[in-house]
């Protein structure tokens, strides 16, 4: 199966889905749909990275793959924080839309 | 760029000819003209679901559309011979992060959908920079197609080898990730605790 | 001539791939595969409803179903008619699709679990190298599934079920890997039948299985607490307990997605037991060398029976956890034990053979355990019980 994908295609997929993400991320109201579009970029991230590990001179090094694992885990990490503080600020300002939350004073 | 791939099309299918069945569709598979469908369904799925979780109004069926995409991608890992990473996609994204995702749109309200519309004003300045950032990625890739490689060998990699290389060469970022999760753990119960009702 | 008993089904298998042309054979011996399970684990289900119900009604001293049939055994065909002409009712303000998707995207997820699982000698579905980590992916992808039909139903008591169920779910599977990963600390490898092939040595009559040694049986006791959890059964099935919460997150299913959840949660009994077979009490090797005799896959199926017996036992016995009780259990008790149990495990390995790891090993789980369940009985406020009565 493999030689009959060129990296090219993979490398457009995650750049598309990059875009997308961005998209979500800049032109959502609402700060959860932030984090999802961060979650997207992310990922789009990974993928390029595994493409790049699968293609390149020497896959037995590991690093892309590894590379790839630990960005899931500080995604991972980085999403379950970024949530923790859209509920705090929810509790505090009660609404989840980044529209309103436009002050600095608390 | 394509006489040559014609060239190389061409002494494919007589190799092909000469010691084995004749078959079209890997030839042109060879030569890179025709991507596997398999890739083609999997790019579609995981495009559409990113897609679709970007524009819904509701915000719980975007987080089961970036389930979908999220399952996507981890099936293209598996496409590219890294078990290991996909499943741990499976198993962090889809297993965790979604429902985290899930759990926070229950907890503020997420339901409720905003009276001036789900997209923020100034959503067409958005729209554009994604669409220039797709376009600088997208002409860098195509401009560098002659220069990656485009066939490899299927690497032998076992789980064995992830574990050896994780305790030996990567040590030093596994340690610092396993710092990082235990501060954003602790963080994130301190952000999201309750506050002490302090009596004044 | 045992061994031919033994590998039957390869044989069977094999025997019938032969049928078609050399090109199409690996491809029809995985679809046969594919067959066998989906129709071999769902008739053990039936059969285990009917074993429930019978075994509940005795312990509870009554008998169970015995109309339907000799001792009620036909009782599931007319559970199954009658899940199947029940009209399926949707709420009028459900979401339709998400409500229609999760029971297929439960049963799905655990039927794919299955593909991993060594049920014989040879008798794995997909020897995958990472095994172990597909199998917890297609666990943690069930919970989805649980979330997706409490919200859907637009219900208060699905969608709080549903939260319930899930924080249950993710609670204990944190616990469910760690004490997964000390077998595979010791076996060193992810594959199942590796494991299975490790564990299938005997010293003179005695097999190596896992759960003969102290971390295993320290890793095999918090593996069952957490699969007890992680299925929703009881003592921790308060989401769909019916005096808290009707029937939780599959309140508004009914009729045949009704029997899907059914199915769904007694395949992740089966499958979450077929696992916990495999890692700790040998997969499909015999108890003693001299029985290896009996056919490897009877061992396995009779394996996994006893251990469903033991959650319709457990079932009929144990009352009810509430919600923070089960949680705090989950994070202030089995965690933390089998984090230390992954340290004597580590310590099991290192000391190397001979009979001082077992003194060591055993001495510091029996103190843990002490300490542990001390401290947590000290700091409840349980005194005497006092009764007041009604003037």
């Amino acid at each position: 199966m493999i030689g009959a994908t060129p990296l090219a295609g993979y490398l457009l997929v995650a750049a598309l889905l990059f875009a997308i993400g961005l998209a979500g991320a800049l032109t959502r109201r609402n700060a959860i749909l932030v984090l999802i579009g961060i979650e997207l970029m992310l990922n789009a991230a990974n993928l390029n990275l595994i493409a790049f590990w699968r293609y390149g001179p020497h896959p037995e090094a590991l690093t892309g793959m590894m590379f790839a694992i630990f960005s899931i885990a500080v995604a991972a990490a980085e999403a379950a924080v970024g949530l923790g503080l859209v509920i705090s600020i929810y509790r505090h300002t009660n609404t989840a839309e980044l529209d309103k939350i436009s002050r600095m004073k608390g | 760029m394509w006489r040559a791939k014609g060239v190389e099309g061409s002494a494919v299918v007589l190799f092909a000819a000469r010691f084995g069945t004749h078959d079209p569709w890997r030839d042109a598979r060879k030569d890179g003209r025709l991507l596997s469908p398999i890739f083609y369904i999997l790019a579609v799925l995981t495009l559409a679901g990113g897609l679709a979780s970007v524009t819904l109004k509701h915000l719980v069926h975007c987080a089961l559309a970036v389930t979908v995409a999220f399952a996507g991608l981890a099936l293209l890992f598996l496409q590219l011979d890294a078990q290991f990473a996909g499943f741990a996609q499976i198993l962090v994204y889809i297993g965790a992060v979604v429902i985290l995702i899930v759990f926070a749109i229950l907890l503020t309200r997420g339901s409720d959908l905003p009276k001036e519309g789900v997209f923020s004003k100034t959503w067409p300045v958005g729209l554009l920079i994604a669409a220039a950032v797709f376009a600088v990625l997208g002409w860098a890739v195509l401009q560098s197609v002659r220069a990656v490689p485009q066939q490899a060998a299927v690497p032998a990699v076992t789980v064995r080898d992830i574990g050896i290389a994780l305790v030996g060469r990567y040590v030093l970022p596994l340690e610092i990730v396993a710092l990082l999760l235990t501060a954003a753990t602790i963080g994130a119960v301190i952000v999201a605790m309750h506050e002490k009702v302090r009596s004044r | 001539m045992a061994g031919k008993l033994d590998q039957i089904f390869i044989l069977l298998r094999d025997w019938l791939a032969h049928f078609l042309p050399a090109a199409l054979r690996p491809a029809a011996e995985v679809v046969l595969g594919v067959i066998a399970i989906v129709c071999v684990f769902p008739g053990l289900f039936a059969l285990t409803t009917v074993f429930e119900r019978k075994g509940l009604g005795r312990i509870q001293n009554r008998l169970g179903p015995n109309r339907v049939g000799p001792f009620g055994l036909f009782q599931p065909v007319a559970d199954g008619i009658k899940a199947l002409i029940k009209e399926d009712i949707v709420p009028f303000s459900a979401n339709a699709g998400v409500h229609f998707l999760a029971p297929l995207v439960l049963v799905v997820t655990v039927f794919m679990g299955f593909a991993v699982l060594p049920m014989g000698r040879n008798m794995v579905l997909v020897n995958m190298d990472s095994g172990l980590l597909f199998y917890f992916a297609m666990g943690a992808a069930t919970e989805l599934s649980v979330f997706m039909a409490g919200w859907s139903s637009r219900n208060k008591y699905s969608l709080l079920g549903a939260m319930r169920a899930v924080a249950q779910m993710i609670s204990y599977e944190v616990v469910l890997l760690l004490s997964a990963v000390s077998v595979v600390m010791i076996s060193g490898t992810l594959s199942l039948p590796a494991i299975v092939a490790s564990q299938n040595t005997y010293s003179g009559i005695w097999p190596h299985w896992y759960i003969f040694t102290p971390w295993g049986l320290a890793a095999f006791v918090m593996y069952a607490i957490a699969g007890t959890a992680e299925t929703n059964r009881s003592p921790f099935d308060l989401p769909e307990g019916e005096s808290e919460l009707v029937a939780g997150y599959h309140t508004e299913y009914s009729g045949f997605k009704f029997a899907l959840f059914f199915l769904g949660e007694y395949l992740a009994m089966f499958s979450i037991s077929g696992l916990g077979t495999t890692l700790f009490l040998g997969g499909w090797s015999a108890p003693f060398s001299f029985l290896t005799l009996i056919p490897s896959w009877i061992w396995f199926f009779g394996k996994v029976m006893v251990s469903i017996f033991v959650f319709i036992w457990m079932r009929g016995t144990l009352p009810r956890l509430r919600q923070d009780q089960l949680m705090n259990f989950a994070w202030k008790f089995v965690l933390p034990f089998t984090l230390l149990d992954l340290l004597v495990t580590a310590l099991w390995r290192f000391m190397g053979e001979g009979w001082a790891r077992w003194v060591v090993c055993t001495v510091i789980l029996v103190a843990a355990y002490a300490v542990m369940g001390c401290l947590g009985l000290s700091r409840k406020d349980i005194g005497p019980r006092s009764y007041r009565y009604a003037e």
